[in-house]
């Protein structure tokens, strides 16, 4: 049930018995599929978005294009693999066009970022090339758009 | 000076929105979780901003035609025929008006001679009254009652007619009820005004947000086009209340002397905001099926809220509001909603804003996110615990 999980994604905070209301159906049976989906790995996760902007935290985000090429015997999931296992990788995405594999970390510096595409990503032997780009604002992420929190400013007229 | 001798009898003798009078409670208060608005939360559809930004960018800032340009014409008649299978000439029976209220504004006008009576359903929207009043006619008040579901009954309506009845109000999806007409219960309205000198105008604003049914015109029945004024918009299908977009679909003959009324006093509904309605009309279906599915969502989750914690409340179908009976916790509307307000810091408005026969209800408007519903909701749980 789609519906279900759309509204999960937006707001995983609420409630089976929320849910229940808003879909039409019974708390226990949202309680079960929301099982099922996690048993069969549909939802993988649940996370709380952060701006981190907004805090004392001194962070970079760096978004690093990889360029690869396969060995015959192993494909992009084994290189993907190597990459993915270092706790620094937030995220990866094997991608069609230009480059092959974009992956996203966070460092503390610049200097730290640089060091970890040198020393871990760029000697990989699969590896042929990297660009390392680095992230200078987020303006939205999963449908969120960060900054000024947002007032109603709704006249009652009506 | 002695304005009271001075100014216009009739402006003064209409009362100010009763919706108005309770906000003005509010004030400056804080903490208050207000279930008020009668918009959308959302905002209008970029691709829809977009539009309008670049026909601002293009130039386009002159008057258009009085009853808008004929491209938008065309488009809201492919719409009407595509909706609800009926069809209107862009050129002479389609006029764009500023908001559904100079709609039914100009429709009045040009429907009512001095001392006609305007049947009014109530509980409904606040203008059809005052601008029945306006136009020189006597409102007509008529009830709709919960055990009726909130619609006009056939039996109602004929114990209404007088000799001078020339105007019925159809407010239907209703604002603040959620009642909707089904083309049964048009049938038996129909039945009724077939073969009299009766006119309609049908309300048809909130069309595109009914839950499980479709809307039903009732120019689409037989013998009732002649007759009928629908008045239609943007603002709430598209969450376009600020760009004050409405039409009127009607009959050529009604259609040219409501031209003239907008003609003089409006000249022609915004340049910029033509341009966005266009490109809702064109581009807008998926954006409306969004929020459709959203406002139900929350319908489901606010109607549930309120039985779960034991009010009554009748099963919207339609509008963005639900309309809960209170009478039993025996206090009068506006001393419930002001309790609520002051004690248990939530903004609902009193049924009686909306008619007198709103006593005992309240209006409580799901235009918000359920995040904001399910606070308000837990304050109503704990306010009413302590009545």
């Amino acid at each position: 049930m789609n519906e279900l999980l759309k509204l999960l994604e937006n707001d995983a905070r609420l409630s089976p018995e929320t849910l229940a209301l808003m879909l039409d159906k019974e708390t226990g049976d949202i309680k079960k599929m929301i099982e099922e989906y996690e048993r069969e790995g549909v939802i993988v996760g649940y996370h709380t978005m952060i701006d981190w902007d907004k805090t004392d935290r001194e962070y970079v985000t760096a978004m690093i294009e990889i360029k690869i090429t396969p060995q015959r015997d192993r494909g992009y999931d084994y290189i993907a693999q190597k990459i993915y296992n270092y706790p620094e990788v937030e995220t990866l995405y094997l991608m069609s066009g230009g480059f092959d594999l974009a992956v996203f970390i966070k460092g503390r510096t610049m200097r730290e970022v640089a060091f970890f595409v040198a020393q871990k990503l760029a000697t990989l032997e699969d590896v042929v090339s990297t660009a390392t780009h680095f992230v200078l604002r987020k303006y939205k992420d999963n449908n969120v758009v960060y900054g000024a929190v947002p007032v109603d400013e709704r006249g009652n007229e009506f | 000076m002695d304005y009271e001798r001075i100014l216009s009898r009739t402006a003064q003798e209409i009362k100010p929105s009763g919706i108005r009078k309770f906000f003005d409670l509010l004030g400056d208060m804080k903490d208050v979780i207000a279930l008020t608005v009668g918009q959308p939360d959302f905002v209008t559809p970029w691709h829809i901003r977009v539009s309008a930004i670049e026909s601002l960018e293009k130039g386009k800032t002159y008057y258009t035609s009085n009853s808008g340009t004929l491209e938008l014409r065309t488009e809201i008649a492919a719409y009407t025929a595509r909706r609800f299978g009926l069809t209107y000439d862009p050129k002479d029976e389609i006029i764009v008006t500023v908001g559904g209220s100079e709609a039914i504004d100009i429709a009045m006008r040009a429907i009512v001679n001095p001392s006609d009576e305007v049947i009014v359903p109530q509980p409904s929207f606040v203008c059809y009254g005052p601008i029945a009043s306006l136009a020189g006619g006597t409102p007509v008040f008529l009830e709709t009652r919960e055990k009726d579901c909130f619609k006009l009954t056939p039996e109602a309506l004929r114990a209404a007619i007088t000799p001078k009845t020339k105007l019925l109000v159809l407010p239907f999806p209703n604002n603040p009820t959620g009642a909707i007409m089904t083309a049964e219960d048009l049938e038996g309205i129909a039945e009724i005004l077939r073969g009299t000198d009766i006119m309609v105008l049908s309300d048809e604003i909130y069309c595109e947000l009914t839950y499980g049914r479709e809307h039903v015109s009732i120019a689409s029945l037989d013998g009732m086009r002649e007759r009928t004024v629908i008045v239609n918009g943007f603002s709430k299908t598209y969450a376009m209340t600020g760009w004050r977009m409405g039409y009127t679909l009607a009959p050529r003959e009604i259609s040219k002397q409501m031209l003239k009324i907008h003609q003089y006093a409006i000249m022609c509904a915004p340049t910029a905001s033509q341009f966005a309605a266009l490109e809702a009309l064109r581009n807008g279906d998926e954006d409306v099926a969004m929020m459709r599915a959203e406002y139900n969502r929350r319908r489901r989750y606010l109607v549930g809220g309120l039985r779960g914690m034991g009010i009554d409340c009748f099963q919207p179908e339609g509008a963005f509001y639900v309309y809960p009976n209170i009478s039993r916790f025996g206090l009068s509307s506006e001393e419930f909603c002001q309790k609520l307000l002051y004690e248990g810091g939530v903004a609902i408005v009193p049924g009686t804003a909306f008619g007198d026969c709103g006593e005992g209800f309240a209006r409580i408007s799901y235009a918000y996110s359920v995040e904001h519903i399910a606070k308000a909701l837990d304050r109503i749980e704990k306010f009413i615990g302590t009545l």
